[in-house]
């Protein structure tokens, strides 16, 4: 009986014993293998990496190599099962430094989140979404304008545009420009105020 | 985000050990998983 502890025959299987029944199709080996050395192996990772989930995510993906590499015939014992599951663990958490070395991290404690001075001003989806319909009502109203009305509004709030460019590029004055510009506002303000259109975010 | 570009001060665990899910995680998975073997090419196969 190779595979059986000498000081346990009849209750405590060797590692290298429930591994061959895993490779032969007994799952319920590989259940005992976590069960035996879930905490060791947790409990290294922990003491690396400081962080429950992380440690959670490397716990997982280590077994998830041990799974693959048995099932996959690549396993060999030479070694002993725990220190190869340790190795693999090891390896994983220096992945996982050298990732996070690439992104710096501020380190917040009890007393103090960085978080509560930091926030991010970008529009949320719900908003951006608003901002859209927003958007897209505005450009609705304004097709409704007089052609000339329009042609100013657009060359000036749009392109950007001085009233100067713009009397030059329509041939009109800048004062007849100036003129149109504040009509389209007028009459902007107007069909708003008559369709009660709500155009904020 | 939060926890991608900060992190908390490391803490004393006394229980540590990885949760039930996870666990039944990799049970599941070793279940799903099978390894076909094709000439001198092995494929994993995930199975629902």
């Amino acid at each position: 009986m190779p595979f059986l502890k000498s000081n346990d025959m009849n209750t405590s299987p060797t590692d290298a014993f429930l591994v061959s029944a895993y490779i032969s199709g007994n799952e319920k080996a590989l259940s005992d293998l976590i069960e035996r050395h879930k905490q060791r192996v947790y409990s290294f990772i922990y003491s690396k990496v400081y962080d429950r989930d992380v440690t959670e995510d490397i716990f997982q993906d280590t077994f998830i190599k041990v799974i693959k590499t048995l099932k996959r015939g690549a396993y060999n014992e030479e070694g002993k099962f725990l220190p190869w599951v340790m190795r693999i663990s090891h390896n994983l958490i220096i992945d996982h430094f050298r990732k996070n070395n690439r992104m710096p991290k501020f380190e917040n404690n009890g007393d103090f989140n960085i978080f509560s001075v930091l926030c991010d001003d970008d529009l949320n989806i719900e908003r951006k979404i608003i901002k859209g319909q927003v958007e897209e009502d505005l450009r609705r109203i304004i097709e409704e304008l007089p052609e000339d009305q329009k042609e100013v509004l657009i060359m000036r709030l749009y392109r950007d545009m001085s009233f100067k460019e713009i009397s030059e590029q329509t041939g009109v004055s800048i004062n007849t420009a100036l003129g149109r510009m504040r009509y389209a506002l007028i009459n902007l303000r107007k069909v708003i105020d008559k369709h009660n259109i709500v155009l904020v975010n | 985000m939060e926890k991608t570009y900060s992190k908390i001060s490391p803490e004393t665990m006394s229980n540590l050990s990885p949760k039930a899910e996870t666990i039944k995680f990799l049970l599941d998975y070793s279940k799903a998983l099978s390894v076909i073997d094709c000439y001198k090419w092995k494929f994993e196969a995930l199975l629902n």
